[in-house]
């Protein structure tokens, strides 16, 4: 993935963007925005696919196959996992659910909190997985940057959670016997 | 002089109704928490599911219980919320297929209930006065009807007139219901208003926080690491 030396690119590598139920105008400016695409494209990502919810902005759609970036986009989709799973890197909302499922497949992402929330406890899980290394953290504002500067190699695999500890405790409470 | 001792009368029963029920509360309070002794075969479960990744983290720990003894199971959400009962239900029939319950149908291990939300994202709090009394309402038609053994919540707002209801039937002698509040994964350094709440007026008989932090500042808290 050094820079400068995909001139011509022959493996396709998409970008997801999710905002998750409601809308995140401010994300999808962001990553419609031409200095984040020319970022993603000096980093080597040819494609970009954006979710943008209920948001009423509507990226420019471009196809692929002239040698710049493709961007295309929807509203929703029964299930995220296949575009997750597609993705070589991931920008998503602070939203819990696309979080773990991003981390639980070990894709590289970027968290962008949504600085507009009244009661903006979401980026307290954004900063501490951040500061725990398996994700980068960023504003609309600082995407350009984060994706500048961001060391992939610098990420650790997260090792999902695990219910049975919470289990544990309720059986004991109730006096279950343990297995 | 008639009318004096009627008075008297009167207050004397008006404080000892008062001083019953202060009583009451207090004995309930210091009870809670403290453990079942002797277990029951099953008990009835009540699992509050909310959006925004509370459903998420609740089904995961139903899928680690032992389906035997916590049953049947209620699964109530917002009214708004469609998504979640959904899961919930692809879960329990998933259960079922996978022959991990004996049982051949959904219905005979599990229901499933909406209730109205006290307060919708974005509005007035003028307005959510009459919505949280409905809600109040409706929470107490709903645990007059099911009146579970165990109750199982991770924050979202319906748990709030759910567990409160809880509370007083509890102090009003009515059914005993054990809540287990989880708060949820994405409150690392502060609780949630649902959390605060049934943390502050001891009305969880567990509380369990996902991040260490929390329970350093909630010493009554056990940390029970991440769920997802």
């Amino acid at each position: 993935m050094s820079e400068g030396a995909v001139d011509v690119k022959t493996v396709k590598k998409v970008v997801f963007v999710t905002v998750g139920t409601t809308c995140f105008d401010a994300l999808v400016k962001s990553v419609d925005s031409q200095r984040v695409k020319d970022e993603l494209w000096r980093r080597g990502y040819t494609n970009l696919v954006i979710q943008i919810g209920r948001g009423s902005y509507i990226p420019s759609k471009s196809s692929e196959g002239d040698g710049s970036f493709a961007v295309d986009y929807f509203t929703f989709s029964p299930s995220i996992a296949d575009y997750l799973r597609s993705a070589s890197l991931i920008i998503s909302h602070a939203g819990s659910g696309s979080i773990f499922e991003t981390l639980c497949l070990g894709k590289p992402l970027i968290v962008v909190v949504n600085e507009d929330l009244m009661d903006n406890h979401q980026s307290e899980l954004a900063e501490e997985l951040a500061d725990r290394k398996h994700l980068f953290c960023a504003s609309p504002q600082t995407l350009h940057r984060t994706i500048e500067s961001m060391d992939l190699g610098s990420l650790l695999p997260y090792q999902p959670g695990d219910a049975m500890p919470v289990a544990k405790l309720m059986n004991k409470f109730l006096g279950f016997p343990s297995e | 002089m008639e009318e004096f001792r009627c008075g008297d009368c009167g207050a004397t029963i008006v404080g000892a109704a008062v001083a019953l029920v202060v009583i009451r509360l207090a004995f309930v309070t210091l009870c809670s928490g403290r453990p079942l002794g002797a277990a029951p075969q099953h008990v009835k479960t009540l699992i509050i599911l909310g959006s925004g990744g509370h459903t998420a983290e609740m089904l995961s720990i139903v899928n680690v219980l032992h389906k035997d003894r916590f049953v049947p199971r209620f699964y109530i959400a917002a009214a708004t919320d469609s998504m979640s009962l959904q899961k919930a239900r692809v879960l329990e029939e998933s259960l079922i297929a996978k022959g991990k319950i004996s049982n051949r149908k959904v219905e005979e291990v599990a229901r499933f209930a909406q209730i109205y939300r006290s307060r919708e994202v974005g509005q007035s709090y003028l307005t959510s006065i009459g919505t949280t009394l409905l809600a109040t309402l409706h929470a107490l038609w709903l645990m007059l009807k099911i009146r579970p053994q165990v109750i199982v919540c991770n924050g979202p707002g319906t748990c709030i007139p759910l567990c409160l209801v809880a509370f007083f039937l509890k102090v009003a002698g009515f059914k005993w219901s054990f809540i287990f509040y989880i708060e949820s994964i994405a409150r690392v350094r502060k609780l949630s208003l649902s959390g605060l709440l049934l943390y502050k007026f001891h009305l969880a008989d567990q509380f369990y926080v996902q991040w260490p932090q929390l329970q350093k500042k909630y010493p009554r808290a056990h940390f029970v690491g991440c769920l997802m």
